[in-house]
């Protein structure tokens, strides 16, 4: 890969406006307008594909260190690619936990190393995760790797004084905690969302108001002590309001969604297939609906994968033995388009604040997320909104199968993306 | 029907033909020689992943009075407790060449899984807290036997509703069969969703015992006072175990019930185990014509959907 070809892009519809061609030069964006000459660029027909500004995902596991049989930096920054990402947000799970320096910026070094994205590695909270005392916040902001947000996911900083000093102390870096929001004696065991479905299954409830009652919270922390506070995976209808009357507050509170929560519900659980055990759980149709709501009125700021491989021994057993997480970084955008675009909810320049530009502001990311202009830096997804896909497991760019999304028919397919004026995925191809 | 894996995957015709079958099955029992060569040549698997040797006698009975093959394959000192996985086994025991798989696993759905990975009949002999089809099936026998129908019958169900899949396969089993079903408990030990389910509820056991013609005692584990579902057993059994005076205020002809294995002095008194209402010991021989019936038509193939032909297996 070489930064000194030139791409020019024939027939894009900038956030689904009319087609115009896009010269990418230099890792930027050089000329926008019809007819560009080619004049010894290399020519990329997006045959009136959307062009989109290069999606940011804030909430991924890519597993490495530790879990490398179920996805590396590599493969996940590849299929990130694949998904039109040109930036991703590491989580801290890893083993071990990115909660010094060094990890931090041995993370950040592999994705700079495999180039299909920039990989921005999430800092642990608490040491090891273990929800009792700060990790070394800011020598984690300090390191080359530039952390800014920080998060425990996976595990929830459930105790309020650590959480209200963690959300204090990052300040000082313009960090921003991430919160997993899952109160943990009321979901001890829980296998899945606690309702209709769970009652009949015999498996043990993870209620909504587990995730409510710490975004509640949270939100009142965060507006007490002035600081930025992050909901990770926001699954129910009363978070959703909770949010929102946070922010007519003024508390600074942004939110997320997964694809996989603006699409399936628990009655998937029905099958007991692990495929579809996830945490937060799948909630119900009216949880679905709230979140959908949520985010086309910007109560949910973005979209965030919580792209969670794992190898198939770990999902191919019993329900109750069987991993949580879903991979969803190749999916994300035909979901959204299905979800949101199909439906109305939103348009292209919707899907690109919510999947781009805010997920960068949140991640304090000042060359990703940028609008389509000249000048701009040439990160760019091509999308073909006319595809139509069955999801196949076998064809995933990730180490991992575990998609709930399998057999489904889905709208859309990533053309092309571009990283600093560079493909990454060509004619729907990682390159 | 392929496999039984849920008392709600019965129809109601389908239920009704395996208690008969069951009835026809039950004067085997009573022959000098309790055997039929009905499964002869078919091999039916025990897979016992939880200690529960009254099911897996009663099923290993109910194969061999039909002349079935039995291996029993439980969990301890097997590669199922050196890590195997369910998938492993589930193959393993496709590669034998199992007609029928009796499983009986702590995990909820874990019948199902296994249904999902072999060709072979998949019976559901308990999975965890979700369910328990065969019991369900024998306790309705054993109501028929002894007050003649199900229909309309007022079945009152009492104990740890919410970990119980005794519970869950009667109110399934029992709401296709026509009973009008009672649940009574503490509202902690209730499902959060009970409310949907096809019966009523009540937290008071007194209020409930005149008005029923079957009162079936579940087991209680006392350790379920220490997570403060309940503050002590002295409480949960004053509150809602059946002791003699409580018997004493049942209709006459009320029967009471219990899947055992019972606490006695918990949810159940000894006087009252021991008493001629109880079913206890009529419940074990009537589980042995039931799932020779369940393994009768699932195995034998004989079981339809009215208009269906059967196909054997
Ligand atoms: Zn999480």
């Amino acid at each position: 890969m070489t930064t000194t070809t030139r791409y020019l892009i024939r027939n894009a519809r900038i956030l689904g406006g009319e087609p115009t061609d896009l010269l990418l030069a230099h890792g930027r964006i050089d000329a926008i307008g019809p007819d560009l000459p080619a004049d010894g660029a290399e020519v990329v027909d997006a045959a009136g594909a959307i062009a989109l500004p290069g999606l940011v995902d804030l909430h991924t596991h890519l597993r490495e260190p530790g879990r490398e049989d179920a996805e590396t930096v590599a493969t996940g920054s590849r299929a990130a690619a694949m998904g039109g990402y040109t930036a991703v947000f590491a989580m801290a799970n890893t083993d071990p936990v990115a909660d010094t320096a060094g990890v931090v910026e041995q993370v950040w070094r592999l994705g700079r190393d495999a180039g299909y994205c920039d990989v921005h590695p999430v800092g642990a909270v608490t040491v090891g995760l273990k929800g009792e005392r700060l990790a070394e916040l800011g020598a984690m902001a300090d390191s080359p790797a530039k952390v800014r947000v920080f998060s425990d996911d996976g595990m929830c900083v459930s105790d309020a004084q650590l959480m209200r000093r963690a959300l204090e102390y990052v300040k000082a870096f313009d960090g921003v905690i991430a919160q997993h929001a899952q109160e943990p004696r009321l979901t001890e065991g829980a296998q899945m969302n606690e309702g209709v479905v769970s009652d009949r299954l015999g498996l043990a409830g993870w209620p909504a108001v587990a995730e409510e009652a710490i975004i509640a919270r949270d939100c009142l922390l965060a507006e007490h002590v002035g600081s930025r506070l992050h909901v990770c995976h926001v699954s129910t209808k009363g978070s959703v309001q909770i949010i929102r009357w946070a922010k007519s507050r003024g508390c600074d509170v942004t939110a997320e969604v997964t694809p996989h929560h603006l699409l399936l519900t628990d009655e998937l659980a029905e099958s007991y297939d692990p495929v579809y055990k996830v945490n937060p759980p799948l909630r119900t149709a009216e949880d679905v609906e709230a979140l959908r709501e949520g985010l086309a009125d910007g109560t949910i700021d973005i979209v965030a994968t919580d792209h969670a491989p794992h190898p198939s021994e770990a999902k191919e057993t019993e329900w109750n033995q069987a991993a949580m997480g879903m991979i969803g970084l190749e999916t994300a955008l035909s979901v959204v388009q299905h979800t949101m675009v199909d439906t109305g909810l939103l348009d292209w320049a919707g899907v690109a604040q919510r999947m781009s530009a805010t997920p960068a502001r949140i991640g304090r990311l000042t060359d990703q997320g940028r609008p389509i202009a000249v000048g701009e830096p040439a990160n760019l997804t091509l999308y073909d909104p006319t595809a139509t896909r069955v999801i196949d497991p076998a064809t995933m760019v990730s180490k991992s199968r575990n998609t709930p999304f399998a057999g489904m028919t889905l709208p859309g397919r990533v053309l092309a993306t571009f990283l600093r004026g560079v493909p990454t995925v060509l004619d729907g191809k990682i390159q | 029907m392929q496999h039984l894996l849920s008392a709600g995957d019965l129809t109601r015709d389908e239920a009704l033909l395996i208690l008969d079958t069951a009835r026809e099955l039950s004067q085997v029992s009573e022959r000098s020689v309790k055997k039929l060569p009905t499964l002869r040549g078919r091999t039916v698997v025990n897979l016992f992943y939880e200690d529960s040797t009254r099911t897996r006698i009663s099923f290993e009975a109910a194969a061999k009075r039909m002349s079935a093959d039995v291996i029993n394959f439980s969990a301890r000192g097997s590669s199922v407790s050196k890590g195997e996985s369910l998938k492993d086994t589930a193959l393993t025991l496709q590669a034998m060449g199992a007609d029928g798989v009796v499983i009986r696993h702590s995990a909820p759905g874990a019948a199902r899984r296994l249904a999902d990975w072999v060709d072979g009949v998949v019976i559901n002999a308990g999975d965890g807290t979700h369910e328990h089809p065969t019991q369900a099936l024998l306790d309705a026998y054993t109501m028929r036997e002894r007050l003649g129908r199900v229909e309309g019958l007022r079945v009152a169900i009492v104990g740890d509703i919410r970990h119980s899949r005794v519970a869950r396969s009667n109110v399934l089993l029992l709401t296709t069969l026509g009973a009008e079903v009672t649940l009574v408990a503490p509202p902690t030990l209730l499902p959060v969703s009970v409310d949907t389910w096809p019966c009523a509820v009540s937290y008071d056991l007194d209020e409930v015992l005149p008005k029923s013609d079957v009162v079936m005692m579940l087991r209680v584990q006392a350790e379920r006072m220490h997570s403060s579902f309940f503050p002590s057993a002295r409480e949960y059994s004053r509150r809602y175990g059946l002791d003699a005076d409580r018997l004493a205020r049942m209709a006459d002809h009320a029967i009471v019930m219990h899947p055992g294995p019972m606490v006695r002095g918990m949810e159940i008194s000894a006087e009252v185990a021991d008493s001629a209402r109880s079913t206890v010991t009529e419940q074990v021989t009537n589980g042995v014509s039931v799932r020779m019936a369940v393994l009768y038509l699932l195995l034998g193939g004989a079981i339809h959907r009215p208009g269906n032909q059967g196909e054997p297996r």
